[in-house]
């Protein structure tokens, strides 16, 4: 009986200390972000923090639609996923003054087109998307997207794609030089003829292993993230990022503010906490991607500032995000991605 | 518990018949919460309306089933065909699911019936090294395979430095490599069920047959098959169910370049295309294809009970 109440006082305590110094659920993409910045923010707040991890955005919208709103406080979905999480009703407002170094945002990302004035989110990482060539295999010019698309014969049967439908689509469309979302049936006619036939060159989709598959030697070619890519160039050198003059994407990954956030005070300290140069640029040299955060610099580094991953050259195209479909289009594309997978 | 009251009618039976039903109850709850409910789920958003983006809004409608069977072109337009494509993605799954139980069972009887033949004391030691790769993780063994299997890895490279191949064997992301990933995953479903049921063979039949003059191919298709029968069909079901809706070998052996059942259902949910009713759509055929198999094999079952 002593034991029983003792181990409910104790319990009690637990709960009590836990209220006091405050909880904060993650829901975040997986190997992102060092766990010694996660314990470095709770040894500053006292604010203990859990995490889900998810591994595509898509996935990630699913779980929070299937009954996961009201667990997570913050998630941190890219560029095109914020504006469609806030146009589905998700997202909270981050009111003026709720955060503190809201000024330290860079002026390049304080107003982007994806959430414009930033109401719902701060920047969290940037990069682009485009592919890697083993330039042992092939020494020509790989600066183009038919490197992908209408491969040299010597490249056939060596690609790997990444298995998201937003990149893979904003890839072609640039090759292309067709709007995304176009709604215009020749060309989207037109872009379902061109993958069909470029996929007879595909050799896998695979978006987990997009690093691996490069390294190992199982591709040639490979899409994939420029920070991914420059961890591929240090297992082995031979593997450089293509800038292609069609354009690239442009990614960035945000951290918003989920609407029925359970800890929402938490939440506000952690975005404001990520706003610190020091500790997001912790993120950066972890994960080999910009920041959105001014005076970062001093505390990156140095290596990131000569990444040719991250400085396109002269003769690259332009960045593009992906972009939101309306719903007419969006089915187009799932009917078109359905029958390339087949 | 009327036939209780009926055939017995003592107080006995009757307060047996009480205590199993109360005993039954825990299963039986935990069978229709976990197992009943969710497929209630299912065929009710199946007959639902698709929200954009995922989720349902609730106005009945086949559309899903619609958008399965028929076929209105790219632009949804066009006058309806059948639709090949969920067709063409069912049967390539059923066909390697098929493929992969018959190589399962190729091998699988020949490796349970060498087990349940030996001294009892030794028997024990192979059905335990059955099971040991089972002790990790799905996932790290395909993995694993792969790593085994692709161009420059050590299978190739062996096969290279001995000098039985020039050039590497291309197997990782072929079906070659999607067969092996299913037949490895799923093997000991084939051989445990009917290493269980050789293990209860009578092999003085076997001696019987041989006396009576019936070859060593007739004693094993008229005496020994038909005995072990629900062991050999156990098995195929443990093996071919489980591989019609595998997506880790498909995606990672396979390269993901074919859309499979498990995948596309997937891609429903978790995908771009979001379409929560048409998943649910494709889950409820494939929930009464596996079912009408089954109630074959249940029938098949009780006809091979009735005549032994």
């Amino acid at each position: 009986m002593k034991l029983l109440t003792t181990s409910a006082m104790a319990l009690a305590l637990l709960a009590n200390s836990a209220a006091a110094e405050g909880e904060l659920v993650l829901y975040h993409w997986f190997e992102y972000i060092p766990a010694e910045l996660i314990e470095k923010f709770t040894a500053e707040t006292g604010i203990n923090v859990t995490m889900d991890t998810y591994d595509s955005n898509e996935a990630m919208l699913a779980s929070l639609k299937a009954g996961g709103m009201g667990t997570y406080d913050v998630a941190v979905p890219g560029d095109y996923m914020v504006q469609i999480m806030a146009g589905e009703g998700l997202l909270d407002t981050i009111a003026d003054g709720d955060l503190a170094n809201e000024g330290n945002i860079a002026p390049a990302w304080a107003d982007p087109a994806f959430d414009p004035g930033r109401k719902h989110s701060i920047p969290y990482q940037w990069g682009s998307t485009s592919f890697s060539v083993n330039t042992e295999d092939y020494a020509g010019d790989i600066n183009t997207t038919d490197i992908l698309f209408h491969p040299p014969a010597e490249l056939s049967g060596k690609i790997n794609m990444l298995d998201s439908q937003g990149e893979v689509m904003a890839l072609a469309s640039l090759h292309m030089g067709i709007p995304q979302c176009s709604n215009d049936r020749g060309q989207l006619s037109a872009l379902n003829d061109m993958l069909q036939e470029a996929k007879t060159h595909w050799a896998s989709f695979n978006s987990d292993t997009a690093k691996e598959v490069l390294v190992s030697g199982d591709v040639s070619v490979g899409m994939i993230y420029d920070g991914f890519s420059a961890k591929a160039r240090a297992d082995r050198a031979s593997i450089t990022y293509a800038f292609p003059t069609q354009g690239y994407v442009v990614w960035m990954d945000n951290v918003v503010l989920l609407k029925d956030a359970p800890n929402r005070d938490s939440a506000l300290k952690f975005m404001d906490f990520l706003l610190e140069p020091e500790n997001i640029a912790a993120v950066s040299n972890y994960a080999r991607y910009g920041n959105g955060v001014t005076g970062t610099a001093e505390f990156l580094d140095p290596e990131l500032a000569t990444l040719p991953e991250s400085n396109p050259p002269a003769t690259a195209g332009a960045g593009a995000f992906v972009a939101v479909c309306d719903e007419a289009t969006q089915a187009v594309y799932d009917k078109i991605w359905t029958n390339l997978k087949n | 518990m009327a036939g209780g009251a009926a055939t017995g009618g003592s107080a006995a039976s009757d307060t047996y018949n009480q205590a199993r039903n109360w005993l039954l109850m825990p299963s039986w709850l935990v069978l229709g919460f976990f197992v009943f409910t969710p497929v209630c789920v299912m065929v009710i958003y199946s007959f639902l309306t698709k929200e954009f983006r995922g989720g349902v809004i609730w106005e009945p409608t086949l559309a899903a089933y619609d958008q399965f069977f028929f076929d209105r072109g790219l632009f949804g337009d066009s006058d309806p065909t059948l639709q090949w494509t969920y067709i063409e993605i069912f049967w390539r799954s059923i066909w390697q699911a098929g493929l992969a139980t018959i190589l399962s069972l190729l091998i699988g009887f020949p490796t349970a019936y060498y087990i349940a033949t030996r001294p009892a004391k030794t028997r024990a030691i192979w059905v335990f090294l059955i099971t040991i790769p089972y002790w990790v993780n799905l996932l790290i063994r395909t993995v694993s395979m792969k790593f085994l299997l692709r161009d420059e890895g050590p299978m190739n490279d062996f096969l290279i430095n001995v000098g039985i191949l020039s050039e590497p064997l291309q197997i990782v992301n072929t079906n070659i490599a999607v067969q092996l990933g299913l037949f490895y995953s799923y093997l000991p479903f084939m051989v445990l069920p009917i290493y269980a049921a050789v293990e209860r063979y009578n092999f003085t039949m076997s001696e019987a047959a041989a006396d009576l003059y019936a070859t060593k191919w007739t004693t094993l298709r008229r005496i020994v098959l038909p005995a072990v029968k629900p062991g050999v069909i156990a098995g195929c079901i443990l093996v071919f169910v489980p591989s019609l809706g595998a997506f880790l070998a498909p995606d990672l052996l396979g390269g993901a370049k074919n859309f499979m059942i498990g995948s596309l259902i997937e891609e429903q949910f978790k995908g771009n295309a979001g379409n929560w009713p048409f998943g649910a759509a494709a889950s409820m055929i494939l929930l009464s294809m596996v079912l009408v198999l089954l109630i074959i094999f249940a029938s098949q079952q009780r006809r091979a009970g009735a005549t032994t």
